[in-house]
């Protein structure tokens, strides 16, 4: 482990100082030191996002591009400075690409009514894979019961890993979406989605990736990957909960129809015409939640001011030192052993339900997810209920990964 | 609140040893109970003799407190009518919400569910079986029942 311990921490990235950012590490948790392990679900806040929605409401709140009026003035330029930060961030090309929303699920749903519904035939196909989250799999179902197009569902092999080929070999003639998830939320397994999106677009297969897991644990380049869309909420990197990212490809974005109506959207109304406003305005219909895209903003910076090659670093090393730890727990079984993941383990216990490995821990302090993980399909696959999973950020430590291994073993002694 | 406040000896030696767990054939009323949340499923079967609960079995998969409160239910259920497996029911139901519930010591080893009201998110764990069996009753029946109190 000295080798894994001295690669992941380089001088540049200091755990400790780090966590002292995160006012809520430091809390006690039935009278344990919060350990922290469900980043997946969604992750803490630093002082600076916390300090930037504090000082927005105190000090700039107005309704945006509304008024002439000091205040709304600063508002919009908080506002959409973060959309700024945005572009920068994931490489878009244009403030036009980048749709403020709640989240991955209302993102991925603005897709498939805005783009797929009016565009669908019968006999039409949405390719999927089997790891995706509800949120990838009900809207696509939606969208084919309103159109009669079928939803393929690509499959995963006994290592939860999707293969290329496998999703390859079902891109017919008649699929017109492929939606995936860059990182599987319940499994970890990163998928190969830049093969996938080449392949797709060779085909004249418009392409969805969704990032809600991948935006805290890589770098995102949407360009690069070559994607026509990707969703991703602000709370699982370090933001507010409630906002949300599409990036759509702005070409595809202007031919789309808005999906919701009201304010904000249009350009002018009278009882027999609207003209809806330009990108990206067209989408945010209604007063959208602006200390919400404020905090946002400072999570940006926040992640641009890490060594955020280090800290990635560092959450490959806390993967490797949980997966060798549980490993070493006799009727432990990890579920999910692709080759390449992102920092989360599942994992269920012979003998010890989930959820009450999960209440145990909770006394001892340690929060990890337990239950299907919104992904009842996966858990099918793997003939599971439900499975423990515990999730990395790069304020965790390896003395909290000792814990949750104690933890475990404690458990199992309970019900032994 | 300590651990084994909630997984008592009792908890654990049922969920361990499930009494009365499997199928029932014939039986006269058969009901799934399910949890969304957490994915914990059984289903509960049950035979009457005239009114009364002549003979009951469950099967199903879920957490220690969702298999052991199902075990402890059929034992004690079991030879009861209708109306006192109904009546039973909201006293367990007030064990396992209501801080001030009294007469604990009237229930037997049912009694060992209270540690659950101290971690509300588990209280649905412990209720299952019993709301499934109210349905159940209720399935038998329907004229005969009085009103169920579910959460």
């Amino acid at each position: 482990m000295n080798n894994i311990a001295l690669a992941a921490r380089p001088a540049s990235f200091d755990v400790d100082a780090l966590r002292r950012q995160f006012p809520v590490l430091s809390r006690l948790v039935r009278g344990k030191p919060l350990v922290y392990l469900d980043n997946a679900a969604s992750a803490q806040r630093p002082n600076a996002v916390i300090d930037a929605v504090n000082d927005y409401e105190r000090h700039h709140h107005a309704n945006i591009h509304r008024g002439v009026h000091t205040l709304s003035q600063e508002a919009t330029a908080l506002y959409e400075s973060a959309r700024d930060k945005m572009v920068d961030f994931i490489h878009a090309r244009s403030r036009n690409e980048i749709i403020f929303v709640r989240g991955t699920t209302e993102a991925i749903n603005l897709v498939a009514q805005s783009y797929a519904r009016p565009l669908l035939q019968p006999g039409d196909e949405i390719l999927i894979t089997h790891l995706e989250h509800h949120a990838n799999i009900v809207p696509w179902q939606m969208v084919c019961e309103q159109t009669g197009a079928t939803l393929v569902v690509a499959p995963i092999d006994a290592r939860g890993e999707v293969h290329f080929d496998a999703v390859a070999a079902l891109m017919s003639p008649r699929t017109r979406l492929l939606a995936c998830a860059h990182v599987s939320n319940a499994l970890g397994t990163v998928l190969p989605v830049r093969r996938l999106i080449a392949a797709a677009r060779a085909r004249g297969i418009v392409t969805l990736i969704d990032g809600a897991q991948a935006v805290s644990h890589m770098d995102v380049d949407v360009q690069a990957l070559d994607c026509d869309f990707y969703a991703f909420s602000g709370h699982k990197m370090y933001g507010p909960t409630g906002v949300g990212v599409l990036y759509g490809r702005e070409q595809l974005l202007e031919r789309m129809p808005p999906w919701q109506s009201g304010g904000e959207m249009i350009l002018s109304v009278t009882f027999a015409k609207t003209t809806y406003n330009g990108l990206p305005n067209k989408f945010e219909a209604g007063t959208p939640n602006i200390s919400g895209v404020v905090g946002l903003g400072a999570a940006l910076d926040f992640l641009q001011g890490l060594d955020r090659e280090a800290a990635h670093a560092h959450e490959t090393a806390l993967l490797e030192r949980a997966s060798a730890a549980l490993s070493r727990i006799p009727e432990l079984r990890i579920v999910g052993t692709a080759p390449d993941k992102a920092s989360l383990v599942s994992f269920v216990v012979a003998g010890v339900h989930p959820h009450d490995l999960g209440t145990i821990l909770d006394e001892d302090g340690i929060a990890i997810r337990t239950g299907h993980h919104c992904a009842m399909p996966v858990m099918e696959f793997f003939a599971l209920p439900a499975t423990a999973r515990a999730s990395f950020a790069f304020y965790n430590t390896f003395e909290e990964i000792d814990r949750l291994a104690a933890g475990v073993e404690r458990a199992r002694k309970i019900f032994a | 609140m300590e651990l084994n406040e909630l997984y008592r000896d009792v908890i654990l030696d049922h969920n361990r040893k499930p009494r009365n767990f499997g199928g029932l054939e014939p039986a006269d009323a058969s009901v799934e109970g399910f949890n969304p949340m957490c994915g914990d499923r059984l289903t509960v079967r049950l035979r009457l003799a005239d009114d009364t609960i002549s003979d009951i079995r469950f099967e199903g998969q879920g957490c220690a407190i969702s298999t052991a409160s199902a075990s402890l239910m059929t034992e004690a259920v079991k030879g009861k009518t209708r109306a006192e497996a109904l009546q039973l029911f909201d006293r367990v139901h007030q064990l396992l919400t209501d801080d001030a519930a009294t007469g604990a010591d009237e229930l037997g080893k049912l009694a060992a569910l209270s540690g659950v009201r101290e971690y509300p998110a588990r209280v649905k764990c412990a209720s299952l079986c019993w709301h499934t069996l109210a349905s159940a009753l209720r399935s038998a029946n329907p004229q005969a029942l009085p009103a169920v109190s579910t959460e």
